[in-house]
């Protein structure tokens, strides 16, 4: 065996090595990959059901309800961003800083009546942080302006706009 | 005084680092012996003003001096003393003074115990793990001074993050630091190489006890890690694929895959553009996972601080110290010239393998954990990547590597005979595929196969030792002899790769775990993975800087009682923060753990895990570890006393 083709066998090896590297990334960015999507863009337009993503917002004072499931406990609350609500059912135990009106981000799919079940619930271990995906919806969708300083206390968004989405929703 | 004290020589320890970077650089260019001499000096002395600072830090913060804005933050005057020390370090600024001290650690390190090698090399090595550090270090004096005072003072701290407050996490960061820090040292005599435009076997040898003591730390950092999620989280799992784990992953994989291709260098001399490339990757990847996620760039819960001020900075360091030694690496690898040639059936080509696979893993890692940020940047998309992307790539990659684990160790240099070694190796391949069979019955695809490579990486270090040692095929006393006289590398590599195969058994087994979320009122039962699990009753409990519920859980099995696990809610009025304190027991076997929830209407939710082998998981990196230190104990021998090498060689 010559110098060239070892150096061709290990060229080969490495080839190998990357190629399927790239394989096995694309075809798992296809099917595992959670996006981050806010409660007006699912009133906007609904992800397929049985598709995995990531829910943002605050979650609405007044709205948390612990219920249980056959034996186990859990909880339905409603997850909004100003302009839309979506409701949440996720059964077992909640965050330790899980709050009605501070950030939450959920992960679950839609249910066919349009709810969201929630396999998993993230609030993080700090009084005054909101989630980045969270505070970016909120930005968006119009009720926060960075510059003009932290953002505004949740009630009053709820206050403020989801009483309008309900309705808006509750009519169309 | 001495907050002052520590700024003082924190400033200092700055100014020893540029002439640490400068000085024994420029001697070296020029060949001028004085300034050469002059490194180890300079690198004790950058050692002694930032020990010096930090223990002014620590000291601070043991005695609750307020007046300093880093302890009134991060500490309180009821801790215990000892979550006051290891608190110096569990915080943004504290860290990178921590870091910094490190990395001037290894450069001390390398003064005291590089005595035999060649002066300009030494003086290279030295002034480039200076310059890789004077960056940091100004950072820390500039950016984030840990010795700011705070007029007037509070008259008390605001305590550590209670899920900080725990002796596991407390001895984490240290051990986790020195792994990534460590990797500087590889990465400096890389540098130097390239520098010098020369390596041969001796740099091999050099390089391969820093890279494996920096390897055993940075395993043994991984685990304490993953333990202490494992247990304080209270989620049961023990890796999630958060961003910092990945962080701390990704230089462990290339830093896996450079212990091995240094043993290539240093036996064969061959490989050695590739190992230059891999030691400044490891340590461009320490790098930046220590800073990318200190530093609030990608979304972790681990971040300390999000201050873009910050971020800046430590992206320019980071561009500057990664981009300046690939630019070097580019200029300068052609220089090296190749050498060594081996036949692909060898134990060089199975490292090869070992080599291509590892860091095939770690591209995919790293791609899985970059790429939300740069979806979000290029794409404008918000999207996270999870752990199914990360168990749907990175395991398939792993089983070959596992398989080829077990057979390379036992092929020759050079050229080797592939069916001889697997000859020797059919009863371990036998009872992996009878323990894949019978897990397939009971599990998954995925974890039928991970039990599979467990028996057969621990099964193969037995047949390797048995193999060396001769065993039943030469009396028992001469086999005893034969393992006494074992070379320390060889069998610190069995050690190594069976302590791999205990942690693979361990994991898999996690898939054959029950849980369950349950709501008892006192007095009733719960079953659960055949125990009986008998919520007593619920009571207060006070700590020394915290309010307790705590849950007693009699956990009996037929009849008889197990154990009683007594899983807490901690509420640390200080920080207004919550936390779960889990229980498990253990023995060895299977752990039972217990995690308490919110109580409501005279019950308490309780989450229950039965999970067999999960102690697996951390002894077997404890293996690993200990493997290395093995492996380690050789290389000293050799590379301090040749003469007895020589001795026994004659023997």
């Amino acid at each position: 065996m010559t110098r060239k083709h070892r150096r061709l066998i290990l060229v080969l090896a490495c080839g190998a090595g990357l190629g399927s590297a790239v394989a096995l990334t694309l075809s798992a960015f296809r099917d595992s990959v959670a996006f981050f999507v806010s409660p007006s863009e699912i009133a906007a337009k609904a992800p397929p059901a049985g598709r995995s993503f990531r829910l943002g917002g605050l979650v609405e004072a007044g709205s948390l309800h612990r219920t249980m499931d056959g034996a186990r406990p859990a909880a339905t609350f409603e997850v909004t961003d100003g302009h839309a609500t979506v409701s949440v059912h996720y059964i077992g135990i909640l965050p330790d800083l899980f709050r009605e009106g501070q950030g939450v981000v959920a992960l679950g799919t839609i249910a066919p009546d349009g709810s969201f079940r929630a396999n998993e619930v993230l609030a993080k271990h700090d009084e005054a942080y909101m989630p980045k995906e969270v505070a970016d919806a909120l930005k968006k969708s119009g009720h926060w302006n960075p510059a003009a300083g932290p953002p505004p206390p949740a009630a009053t968004w709820n206050d403020m706009t989801v009483t309008g989405a309900k309705q808006a929703k509750a009519g169309g | 005084m001495i907050p002052e004290l520590g700024h003082f020589t924190l400033a200092l320890g700055v100014a020893f680092g540029f002439a640490q970077a400068f000085l024994p650089l420029w001697g070296a260019a020029r060949g001028d012996a004085r300034l050469m001499q002059a490194a180890p000096a300079l690198a004790l002395g950058q050692f002694l003003a930032l020990g010096t600072s930090f223990f002014c830090l620590a000291w601070s913060s043991a005695v609750s001096d307020f007046s300093v804005l880093n302890v009134a933050e991060n500490s309180n005057s009821l801790e215990p003393l000892i979550y006051k020390i290891t608190g110096s370090w569990g915080n943004h600024e504290g860290s990178i003074l921590f870091w910094c001290l490190i990395l001037s650690l290894c450069g001390a390190a390398v003064a005291a115990f590089g005595g035999n090698l060649p002066s300009s090399l030494r003086a290279r090595v030295i002034g480039v793990l200076g310059a890789a550090g004077v960056g940091f270090a100004l950072f820390a004096l500039l950016e984030s001074d840990p010795f700011l005072r705070l007029w007037p003072p509070p008259v008390d701290g605001r305590d550590l993050n209670p899920l900080l407050q725990d002796p596991g996490l407390a001895m984490h960061p240290p051990i986790l630091y020195t792994g990534y820090v460590g990797f500087a040292v590889p990465f400096a005599f890389a540098v130097a190489a390239l520098l010098e435009g020369r390596i041969d076997a001796a740099w091999g040898r050099w390089v391969r006890p820093w890279t494996l003591a920096a390897w055993c730390f940075l395993t043994g950092g991984i685990a304490l890690g993953s333990w202490w999620a494992y247990y304080e989280l209270g989620w049961g799992g023990f890796w999630f694929w958060d961003p910092v784990e990945n962080a701390s992953l990704l230089p462990w994989l290339t830093g896996t895959a450079l212990l091995h291709s240094a043993l290539v260098v240093e036996k064969r001399e061959a490989l050695k553009v590739w190992t230059v490339l891999l030691a400044i990757c490891t340590f461009s990847l320490s790098l930046s996972g220590t800073f990318l996620v200190r530093s609030g760039i990608l979304n972790s819960v681990h971040a300390f601080a999000n201050d873009p001020a910050r971020g800046v900075f430590i992206l320019v360091l980071l561009g500057l110290v990664v981009g300046g030694s690939l630019l070097l690496f580019g200029l300068r690898a052609p220089v090296l010239a190749a050498s060594g040639i081996f036949a692909p059936v060898s134990r060089e080509g199975a490292l090869v393998l070992n080599n291509i696979l590892l860091c095939s893993i770690a591209a995919v890692v790293l791609t899985g954990t970059t790429y939300p940020l740069f979806a979000d940047l290029l794409l404008g998309e918000k999207l996270s990547v999870g752990a199914p992307f990360f168990n749907a790539t990175v395991f398939p990659l792993a089983m070959p590597l596992f398989a080829a684990m077990a057979v390379g160790p036992m092929l020759s240099w050079k050229r080797a005979d592939l069916g001889a070694a697997l000859m020797k190796l059919w009863w371990a391949a036998l009872v992996a595929a009878v323990a894949g069979v019978v897990m397939a019955t009971r599990a998954a695809l995925l974890p039928a196969l991970a039990f599979a490579a467990a028996a057969w990486l621990i099964l193969g270090a037995l047949a390797d030792l048995i193999e060396r040692v001769r065993l039943f095929r030469i009396p028992l006393g001469a086999s005893a002899r034969r393992l006494m006289g074992l070379s320390r590398g060889s069998l610190g590599t069995t050690i190594a790769h069976a302590g791999l195969g205990v942690t693979i058994a361990g994991i898999a087994a996690m898939s054959l775990a029950h849980a369950a979320i349950v709501l008892l009122h006192p007095g009733e039962t719960a079953k659960l993975g055949g125990y009986d699990w008998q919520l007593v009753n619920v009571h207060d409990a006070d700590g020394p800087n915290y309010a307790a519920r705590v849950a007693t859980i009699r956990i009996s099995r037929d009849g008889r009682l197990v154990t009683v696990l007594a899983p807490e809610r901690r509420s640390f009025p200080v920080q207004q923060i919550t936390t779960t304190e889990a229980k498990i027991s253990t023995n060895g076997l299977r752990d039972l753990y217990a995690v308490l929830g919110e109580e409501r209407d005279g019950g308490a939710v309780l989450r229950l895990h039965v999970n067999p082998l999960a102690p697996w998981i951390w002894f077997g990196a404890l293996i690993m570890a200990v493997g290395g230190m093995v492996s380690l104990a050789d290389r000293r021998l050799r590379v301090g006393a040749p003469a007895r090498r020589a001795a026994v060689a004659a023997a």
